[in-house]
């Protein structure tokens, strides 16, 4: 299958190596990736701000940027959201709300695309490690992946994978609001973090980098072990 | 206040809520599709019969709706007693009064409550036998009652100021006894609206209680505590 | 002992008369919240065996997401035809013998209440928990006009002796701790010290049993208004609304017109719903049904029986057709219950009648979203309530439209410019892509200058340095 890289601009500025290990497991299950260099940001930012004009424009011109593709697939399940629920919302009654609701429904987030479309589990990684996985709001909400990463992470070789006592919660990123009111949203690190941490684990799994720039970086502040990894980067080690 | 703001008050609301309501709202966001709303244009109305298979199970047979009876009221922390006939109800609550030294217990004036409460050797009081003292009522150490019907699917016992002595009797004296007949038993909560809609036809009683257990309380560090401020116990007598 | 103090319950933050200051005593009190983690750690703990009871009984309905879509279309079928279905209760009530009193605002109601307090001559009143009545300052009115009132609720008995209003509402007391409530009692009611709550609420119930036996008006609130047969549906666990409603001559609900209902049927997938969704419970203990006054043939019950139907502002969510489903709210309190920021911030720091998702949903329509959007601006949008609601209101998507239409009616001017230059830098891609550069190669100067947000992140969280290559480029590279 051909298949459209959607790297959030976080991934592409702060997180290269999240991008490039998609298309590293994606192109060792022998599919095509492509990455089309006219993709900038989602427009998330200003959405979740309320400048839903703004946030519009750069919706039109994403939608126009994946035209013609047959699958897209994103490292992070709250920029996939975006396109794929919350880009029907912001088009809908304009001329470009087909063209969004078809979009949409090519899109898909990582770890939920193999499973899901490509009927993987197994892609042949191995991972000696003892890890637990913090599932991103907007992946686990907006699109309802829950299970799929986690069969993806049973399916790596030498991996023990252990669940925390919060595994619901939220990390406490939310975008801007993690700088508009940092207080709470540090709040919500150190309830999240701290689950994460009790586990004992060497790596917490994500498939949202945002969340794991606000976990590590309280983590990190902390003085506590584990760092997060993202899920495709687990999946693309192996022995070689 | 006078009637005419009275009336103004009436008016300008219901003009607000004409107002409000002369947008459409969207749909609902519903995950059944035999809960789309219809197509025809009209709002979507749901029959109770189609919730029904969704809700706790209520038993399909009155064998095992009192099964679940029994098991709910477990849970509930309420005790439940199969007794063989009104005679045999009358000796278990006599014999109550003498283990836990009652000196006083109201009743009203229901066949199977008359009969049950015939043979204790302490005093009674008839709430419905001419106007009642409050104060006296409050000083009883049981209240008893019949009920309209139990509900298996909640473990409720459903009583009526109607026919089971009024508003106070069930929840004024610490201990609350109900006298029932197993043919009481309805399956579901829709069962007993519906049982007590055909009894009382047309005129409901002004009071229509579901009991749920003893009363209780998790204000205090949300731990439970029984006895808040009605019946510490509720002890159900089933006969037959 | 001592009559209860008379003061009230009103949290500085609940009326504020500035409300300029809402967001700003909102940053303040979070930020002062969030540092008493003792505190954060006793209320999440209390809250830590909800999920259990209420899993284990969501367990037991044989399809809970379709018995949510029960109860949402039987609140959505009943709110959009409120103006066909209030003035049936009204008149369905009225038939029962009760009286219907409308109160376009939260002043008007207070006024009717006072009225039939008057009209009754009452001497002492006993309330069980409303929170329509916290959201109109009943009681200071009520002890304004000299009437003595006690709540009966032992939450809300709890709160009036603390002069607090209720911290959760479903909840009240939910983060005062047992030796705080001792120390109340011992110097309220005269009770000896005890670290039991048994014993804590066995003395709250001696001292209130009297007061229902002495009370002449009894007030409560209502759950669900059934317009079918004109009667109101009361929620409860304790047993002092029964006894509130039961005891007294005059009995006085007041309720929000969004409560009613259409059918008497719709309540066997209602209250099994709130009870589980609230609490965990089959049911809550008493669920209980009014139709009017005492009737011809019954041994007791109230004379009177009132219903105050309350608008205060709930029209204005009505005619927003995106957000209308808030008013198919049951006040459950789920939201409050999942809520991380709740749970963080605290009960107190919203400043709202209603805390938690729901109350950041409607506050803004019932008190301006001017003052109060920044309640919609201090979530991290992640959904916990929208899940947990049973009756499906779409929560923390409202929580956006919150921010949207605050935007456009009332935009930060330097905000609205950032966001416009961000769009323009990403609907072009080489000039994305030269500021992506230039912030990667200016991170560790940015670190050290600290501009205002990242300075809020900086404070308590580490940034990576940033990688030397951008994705595009290793990308094209390879």
């Amino acid at each position: 299958m051909r298949i459209d890289l959607f790297i959030p601009c976080f991934v592409d500025q702060m997180a290269p190596r999240v991008g490039m290990a998609v298309a590293s497991v994606l192109e060792r299950l022998g599919h095509t990736c492509e990455f089309r260099p006219a993709q900038t940001c989602c427009g998330q930012p200003s959405f979740n701000a309320g400048y839903w004009d703004e946030a519009r424009a750069v919706a039109i011109r994403t939608v126009g940027v994946f035209a013609g593709t047959e699958a897209v697939v994103g490292p992070s399940g709250s920029c996939v959201a975006m396109l794929r629920v919350f880009y029907p919302q912001l088009l809908a009654g304009t001329p470009h709300e087909t063209a969004a609701l078809d979009l949409a429904a090519r899109t898909f987030e990582f770890g939920e695309f193999l499973v899901k479309k490509l009927g993987v589990t197994d892609v042949g990684a191995r991972f000696p490690h003892r890890v637990t996985y913090h599932d991103g709001c907007h992946g686990l909400r907006e699109l309802r992946v829950k299970e799929e990463p986690r069969m993806l992470l049973k399916a790596v070789r030498d991996l023990e994978l252990v669940e925390c006592d919060e595994p619901e919660s939220c990390c406490g990123f939310g975008g801007l609001f993690s700088v508009k009111y940092p207080m709470i949203s540090t709040a919500m690190a150190e309830v999240k973090g701290g689950s994460l941490a009790r586990t004992d684990c060497d790596y917490i799994v994500s498939s949202d980098p945002s969340c794991q720039l606000q976990l590590d970086g309280w983590l990190s502040r902390q003085g506590k072990k584990p760092r997060t990894i993202h899920l495709a980067e687990v999946l693309a080690g192996t022995d070689a | 206040m006078s009637s005419t703001r009275m009336g103004d008050a009436r008016e300008t609301i219901l003009a607000r809520v004409r107002e409000a309501l002369r947008l459409p709202a969207p749909p609902p966001h519903l995950q059944s599709p035999a809960l789309d709303p219809a197509p025809t244009g009209s709002l979507p109305v749901l029959p109770l019969e189609a919730a029904r298979p969704w809700l706790p199970d209520g038993g399909d047979s009155p064998e095992e709706s009192r099964r679940i009876l029994g098991e709910n009221l477990a849970r509930l922390k309420a005790e439940l007693h199969h007794v063989a006939d009104a005679a045999a109800a009358a000796a278990f609550l006599a014999d109550l009064a003498r283990g836990r030294n009652w000196k006083r217990v109201a009743t009203h004036g229901h066949p199977l409550v008359a009969t049950a409460a015939a043979t204790l050797a302490c005093d009674t009081e008839r709430v419905d036998a001419g106007p009642f003292d409050k104060d006296a009522l409050e000083a009883c150490d049981a209240g008893v009652t019949s009920c309209e019907v139990l509900v298996a699917q909640t473990g409720s016992v459903l009583v009526s100021s109607a026919t089971c002595g009024g508003r106070a009797l069930s929840v004024l004296p610490h201990v609350h006894v109900v006298v029932a007949t197993a043919d009481q038993v309805v399956p579901t909560l829709g069962d007993a609206l519906h049982a007590v809609r055909e009894r009382h036809a047309g005129r409901l009683p002004s009071m229509l209680s579901f009991i749920t257990g003893p009363s209780r309380t998790g204000d205090i560090e949300r731990i439970l505590v029984l006895g808040a401020h009605g019946p510490k116990e509720l002890i159900v007598l089933l006969v037959g | 002992m001592t009559p209860l103090p008379t003061g009230s319950a009103t949290h500085p933050g609940t009326d504020i008369a500035a409300p300029r200051l809402a967001k700003k005593k909102f940053l303040h009190d979070a930020a002062e919240h969030v540092r008493d983690t003792g505190h954060r750690a006793f209320v999440r703990k209390a809250l830590g065996g909800y999920y259990t009871t209420r899993d284990a009984q969501k367990a037991r309905y044989r399809d809970y997401e379709q018995a949510r879509d029960a109860a949402s279309l039987a609140k959505w079928s009943a709110v959009n035809r409120l103006d066909e279905l209030l003035p049936r209760f009204a008149e369905n009530f009225t038939a029962n013998g009760g009286q219907v009193h409308w109160a376009r605002d939260a002043a008007e109601a207070r006024e009717i209440v006072l009225g039939l307090l008057r009209g009754a001559r009452a001497k002492a009143v006993i309330k069980s928990k409303c929170m329509t009545s916290e959201e109109i300052h009943l009681n200071q009115a009520m002890e304004a006009d000299g009437y003595g009132v006690v709540e009966s609720d032992l939450g809300e008995f709890i709160q009036q002796l603390r002069g607090e209003p209720p911290y959760h509402f479903v909840f009240p007391c939910m983060h005062v701790r047992r030796d705080e409530i001792s120390d109340l009692f011992q110097k309220h009611l005269g009770s000896p010290p005890t670290s039991e709550p048994e014993e804590l609420t066995m003395i709250a119930r001696r001292h209130m049993r009297r007061l229902y036996v002495e009370a002449d008006v009894g007030i409560t609130g209502a759950n669900f208004l059934v317009a079918e047969t004109g009667q109101i549906s009361i929620t409860e666990n304790e047993g002092n609304a029964r006894l509130t409603a039961g005891l007294p001559r005059v009995h006085i609900a007041i309720a929000g017109i969004e409560k009613v209902v259409d059918r008497l049927d719709d309540l066997a997938v209602l209250l099994p719903m709130l009870a589980t969704a609230g609490t965990g419970q089959p049911l809550t203990c008493y669920n209980t049904l009014y139709s009017g006054p005492r009737r011809a043939g019954e041994c007791d019950g109230p004379e009177e029986m009132h219903v105050v139907l309350l608008d205060n502002r709930r029209t204005e969510i009505l005619a927003d057709p995106e957000q209308r489903d808030s008013l198919h709210c049951i006040r459950c309190g789920a939201c409050l219950n999942v809520c991380p920021i709740f749970k963080n911030v605290g009960g107190f720091t919203y400043g709202t009648t209603y805390q938690g998702p729901i109350g950041s949903v409607i506050t803004p329509h019932l008190r301006g979203l001017a003052d109060w959007n920044h309640l919609s601006g201090a979530s991290s949008l992640c959904g916990a309530c929208t899940d947990a609601c049973p009756v499906r209101i779409d929560i923390h998507h409202h929580l956006l439209h919150n921010r949207r239409n605050a935007a456009r009616t009332a935009p930060g001017r330097f905000e609205r410019l950032g966001h416009r230059l961000f769009v323009a830098a990403a609907s072009r891609p080489w000039l994305f892509a030269a500021g992506g550069w230039w912030f990667r190669k200016s991170l560790g100067l940015l670190k050290a200058l600290r501009p205002p947000l990242l300075k809020a992140w900086l404070a308590t969280r580490d940034l990576p340095p940033a990688p030397p290559h951008s994705f595009r480029s290793q990308w094209r590279r390879r």
